[in-house]
């Protein structure tokens, strides 16, 4: 009997027609497709993008040469040369180079750093041109920092009573 | 020699006439294949190039055409670059004798139907040999796969056609199409209803789509038989398997639909309003419809095992068809319904 059934259902092609009816249907249901550049998804603060180095409201960079990120590192992303400063002899890093390539985004070094300097923003669609532009230097991470520091500042107010 | 010259003219401008819509359609056929199975997934498919994405296909034939034709080192030159030829010429040739309308036909031929079925399976010859002549195990193993697929469900497709040829007793396909003359219940879908579905599922499994789309399964052989083509070589299959689709769902309306009849005939206030429809409108409308059902097959099924195809199209489908063909026989020789009144004997 059951064989019967089966050879009925087979030869109807019901399953068939079942599974013509679920793609039918889906045709007309809303799409879903995020159209990127004009579109976004909604971010979280404590989104991890690129990296930059940010400083105090009076302007003195925040980072203090702990190497503590460098440490954490899991990806051993994070280079540092540090020394006292020529002009007023407090410790300050030399040489703060991040390299994108193997950098995880997994945010330890944020987490790690005692003064807030480290940081990860929410940017997330940028590129490299030339080999070698990979590796981000103090430089450009202090200016990534200037250009987001209101950004970055308002999503380390809204987590700060989760930290 | 001057009214041969003409005729040679104006036979060349039909085709022209016949083969320029052709391509046009292939590619926009592309497009909505896309859309849709875009769509069926929520997604909203090609929307950049052009308003709503409408000129995607021509991007994407510039593209083609632009880019080089590689051919592979120790391939056979001569025949990797004759078999994109081989593949596509039958699919165009076949156009020749499909009527679009009464009396609307390049080539008004009386065995119409057997030439479509030798066109058809001529194709094979491009896969096989641009297996073969590419020099890669992908593509050989591709090809394989395709022939015997082809091979296979020929059979079962000309078993199909027979119950049309019983059906309507002439080979002739605008013949074919006038013999359901009378409104869509004279149409011969109803009679020959298990055939129509195994026509169709064979014409599917004969241009190589999903779910029988072996010969180029992503996952194992990369792309089947045309891995190794690239640019316009490769343009020329993918321009041949669409119109091979859009030929077999022409095809699907012509023996199964009424071709180029009104659906509305017969019905009394239905046939007035629609009597200005010109007869390949509903032509192309009841083509679209199955086009729109094959790519609404990709998108639904996953492929087939290649032990499935080979048991379903010689352990299922040619039985099914032979003794349909016998119900077939007794329903014509008892003059059933409108469709062979007049044919009985009891």
């Amino acid at each position: 009997m059951s064989k019967l059934k089966h050879l009925f259902s087979s030869f109807t092609l019901k399953d068939l027609l079942h599974g013509l009816r679920v793609t039918g249907k889906h045709l007309w249901r809303r799409k879903v497709t995020i159209q990127f550049p004009e579109e976004q998804t909604p971010q979280s603060p404590r989104f991890r993008g690129l990296h930059a180095l940010r400083r105090y409201p009076n302007g003195e960079e925040r980072c203090i040469g702990c190497k503590l990120c460098e440490a954490v590192c899991p990806a051993a992303a994070i280079t540092i040369d540090a020394g006292p400063r020529q002009s007023d002899g407090t410790r300050r890093t030399t040489r703060y180079e991040i390299d994108m390539f193997k950098c995880i985004y997994c945010g330890f070094c944020e987490e790690s750093c005692p003064v807030d300097s480290i940081v990860e923003t929410r940017v997330m669609d940028y590129h490299f041109e030339k080999r070698g532009d990979n590796i981000l230097t103090k430089a450009q991470l202090l200016a990534i920092g200037d250009k987001y520091e209101e950004q970055i500042a308002e999503d380390r107010k809204q987590d700060a009573k989760y930290r | 020699m001057l009214d041969i010259l003409i005729d040679f003219f104006i036979i060349g401008a039909k085709t022209g006439l016949i083969l320029g819509p052709l391509i046009l359609a292939v590619a926009y056929t592309t497009y909505a294949e896309r859309k849709i199975i875009g769509y069926m997934q929520m997604r909203l498919g090609p929307n950049r190039v052009g308003p709503k994405g409408w000129l995607q296909p021509i991007a994407d034939v510039i593209k083609l055409l632009m880019k080089e034709v590689v051919v592979p080192s120790g391939a056979n030159k001569g025949l990797f670059l004759l078999a994109p030829v081989l593949f596509i010429a039958p699919s165009f040739a076949a156009w020749a004798v499909i009527p679009f309308d009464v009396e609307m036909v390049l080539a008004d031929t009386d065995v119409g139907l057997l030439y479509i079925l030798a066109m058809t399976s001529i194709a094979v010859y491009g896969v096989i040999i641009a297996g073969w002549a590419s020099n890669s195990k992908y593509a050989l193993i591709g090809s394989l796969r395709s022939a015997s697929q082809i091979i296979s469900y020929e059979i079962a497709m000309g078993f199909a056609l027979v119950g049309v040829l019983m059906a309507s007793g002439t080979m002739n396909l605008g013949q074919i199409v006038m013999g359901q003359e009378g409104g869509f219940w004279h149409w011969y879908w109803i009679p020959l209803l298990p055939l129509l579905v195994i026509y169709w599922i064979s014409g599917v499994a004969e241009t190589n789509r999903a779910p029988f789309d072996l010969p180029e399964g992503e996952s194992e052989i990369v792309a089947g038989f045309h891995v190794e083509y690239a640019g316009i070589s490769f343009a020329l299959f993918f321009l041949a398997e669409y119109a091979n689709m859009i030929l077999i769902s022409v095809l699907t309306a012509l023996f199964f639909f009424g071709g180029w009849l009104n659906p509305f005939q017969g019905i009394p206030f239905m046939e007035g309003i629609t009597e200005w429809v010109p007869g390949i409108a509903w032509l192309l409308l009841k083509a679209g419809f199955f086009l729109f059902l094959m790519i609404w097959l990709r998108a639904t099924f996953p492929r087939y095992r290649y032990d499935q195809i080979m048991r379903l199209g010689w352990k299922v489908f040619i039985p099914v068809t032979v003794v349909w063909l016998m119900v077939l026989a007794f329903m014509i020789k008892a003059g059933v319904g409108p469709w062979f009144a007049g044919r009985g004997v009891f």
